[in-house]
């Protein structure tokens, strides 16, 4: 009876791996099109020499988005996993503060944060009691907002990752290691860091993820700087993307494939944390 | 020496949790609250807030147009994380099942590497007049002309849930993945149906990966404005165009952020009666468990 059930449920995962790959087999597929409308004419590479040849802009906006998602998921998991040490191990004044603020993003639109720090990079000068201040920090929207805003959004991911990590083991280790009189920082590197680390290295991958993945708070604090995403957006809203971005794609799904299997010791706790 | 006075734990908590305080504080907190401030504010002409106080950007909002963005928000919303879920939960339970978990975990995460808007321009291609599906009905002679696929509610919705169906997978998956299997068994031993089994033992118990598939689906998709922009039309648009045009196209802050205000209620009605009901379920199962017990 349950290998039946089982055999609909493996039909309706069978059914989902093909909605989820049929796009990203149908960019490769059009990336090897001779033809730029999406009729297939003939096999060709003229896409992938233009991308090597001719496209000195996209490899731009690639690498800027490959160096921010880097950027700011080693920032977000560097702080993300401090806060999460401070949390597990001690009690403290802000600790209900900070449990609660890494959790709001969670239930916000991700729209809100990016049209809020859209706001708080305006910084406009408001009167304060007869002086004039920013509201926010004037900044010009660029690489440098993008980080900062990727880095905010990836923040809670790792925090509650390696949090998640600390609480499954035994904390008697840390005392023991405090009674055989190591220093804290001493104790910080050797004992609980090494123990968290699939806690850290899977914040790291979640907030890589992200940084990838997302479009929504990019589009508010990025500006004039494009990364990919914006590149593409910005086609596709004038109503022709060239099939280089297709020919960049299938590298990219291609580089994804080869990290995913790198990866995957770590990947499993990407899921088992969230 | 006076006795083995130790040098008791420090308290370091403070300085741990300093970068993510003032990091949090400062990139997070002060913008929400910013969002908030400007919603009360004057409009610039062109962009920007003016400092006087006004209330015109939320008595603005008290228009049918408006009203019939907040019911596409609901009811798009409400239906793509509906469709995500059924098709999430016998995927993950699939997984959990499966001997393969980290090769299934990895075939789920795979397409979410590639940018949200560059699925969102695959999708295009297959739907569109000249595109995937079209170029394949019409090679067979089914159709004559090419279908109308895009510009419409279910292609909006297709794409919705294609984005965030690896966000319910794998928060369902964790939770399914620790659940007792046998339980199912010793449900079906004890006279249960397959379905009373999966409904009445399996379900509640993985309750809280699927409110946080419930909240990754349904939350962001209450500000989602790209897939209407460009597979939809504007009688398909929901909040987040709205607050969009006011910021790129009507220059009108306030109504932007004011409308930023409505969805965060909007998210937060959301958040609430998910946790009532998962309250509510938690009392239910709780008098089974007693009544259980007394019988």
């Amino acid at each position: 009876m349950s290998r039946k059930r089982r055999s609909a449920s493996k039909a309706v995962f069978i059914g989902c791996m093909v909605f989820l790959f049929v796009p990203l087999a149908v960019l490769i597929f059009f990336s090897f099109n001779e033809n730029k409308a999406p009729i297939f004419t003939q096999f060709s590479l003229v896409w992938y020499r233009k991308l090597f040849t001719e496209s000195s802009s996209l490899w731009t906006a690639f690498f800027r988005s490959i160096t921010i998602a880097l950027a700011a998921s080693a920032t977000a998991t560097v702080i993300g996993t401090l806060a999460a040490i401070g949390v597990h191990w001690h009690r403290f004044p802000l600790k209900t503060y900070v449990q609660a603020i890494t959790y709001i993003p969670l239930v916000l639109p991700e729209i809100i944060i990016g049209m809020s720090l859209l706001a708080f990079f305006a910084g406009i000068r408001m009167p304060v009691f007869g002086h004039s201040l920013a509201i926010g920090i004037p900044m010009t929207l660029g690489w440098l907002t993008i980080f900062i805003a990727h880095a905010t959004f990836c923040l809670p991911f790792a925090y509650m990752m390696v949090l998640a990590r600390l609480d499954e083991f035994d904390s008697s280790i840390i005392e023991a290691a405090r009674d055989l009189g190591a220093t804290e920082v001493q104790t910080l590197l050797r004992v609980i860091i090494p123990v968290s680390k699939p806690g850290i290295i899977s914040g790291f991958l979640t907030s890589l993820t992200l940084s990838l993945e997302d479009f929504t708070i990019t589009y508010f604090v990025s500006g004039v700087s494009s990364t990919m995403p914006m590149v593409v957006y910005s086609q596709m809203y004038k109503g022709g993307v060239s099939p280089v971005i297709n020919a960049l794609s299938s590298i990219m799904i291609l580089g994804t494939v080869v990290l995913a299997f790198l990866a995957r010791r770590w990947l499993k706790y990407i899921a088992a944390s969230s | 020496m006076s006795g083995p006075k130790r040098r008791r734990k420090r308290n370091y908590g403070t300085i741990y949790t300093l970068p993510l305080v003032v990091w949090f504080t400062l990139f997070f907190l002060v913008p929400l609250l910013i969002i908030v401030l400007f919603s009360f504010l004057a409009a610039d002409i062109d962009g920007g807030v003016l400092p006087r106080f006004s209330i015109a950007a939320f008595t603005g909002l008290a228009k049918p147009r408006i009203l019939k963005l907040f019911v596409n928000t609901i009811w798009v919303s409400l239906a793509s994380t509906a469709i995500t879920i059924l098709m999430a939960l016998p995927c993950a339970y699939f997984m959990a099942r499966s001997k393969n978990k980290t090769m299934l975990l990895i075939l789920v995460i795979i397409p979410f590497w590639t940018n949200f808007i560059i699925r969102i321009f695959a999708w295009k291609s297959i739907l569109e007049a000249n595109g995937v599906i079209n170029s394949v009905l019409m090679g067979i002679g089914l159709v004559a002309s090419p279908l109308q696929l895009e510009h419409n509610w279910a292609a909006v919705i297709l794409i919705n849930v294609y984005t965030y169906l690896t966000y319910a997978i794998l928060p369902l998956f964790s939770t399914i993945e620790k659940f007792d299997f046998t339980l199912l068994e010793a449900a079906q031993d004890l006279g249960a149906t397959k379905m009373q089994a999966i409904t009445k033992v399996l379900l509640p118990n993985v309750r809280s990966g699927i409110v946080t598939a419930v909240f990754f689906t349904f939350i962001p998709l209450l500000g989602s404005f790209v897939v209407q922009q460009l597979i939809g039309t504007k009688d398909m648009y929901m909040l987040g165009n709205e607050i969009n045009d006011n910021i790129y196209k009507y220059f009108d802050w306030p109504t932007a952020y004011a409308l930023a205000v409505a969805l965060m209620m909007l998210a937060n009605v959301g958040l609430v009666f998910v946790m009532m009901s998962e309250r509510k379920q938690a009392r239910t199962l709780g008098a089974r468990r007693v009544d259980e017990a007394a019988a």
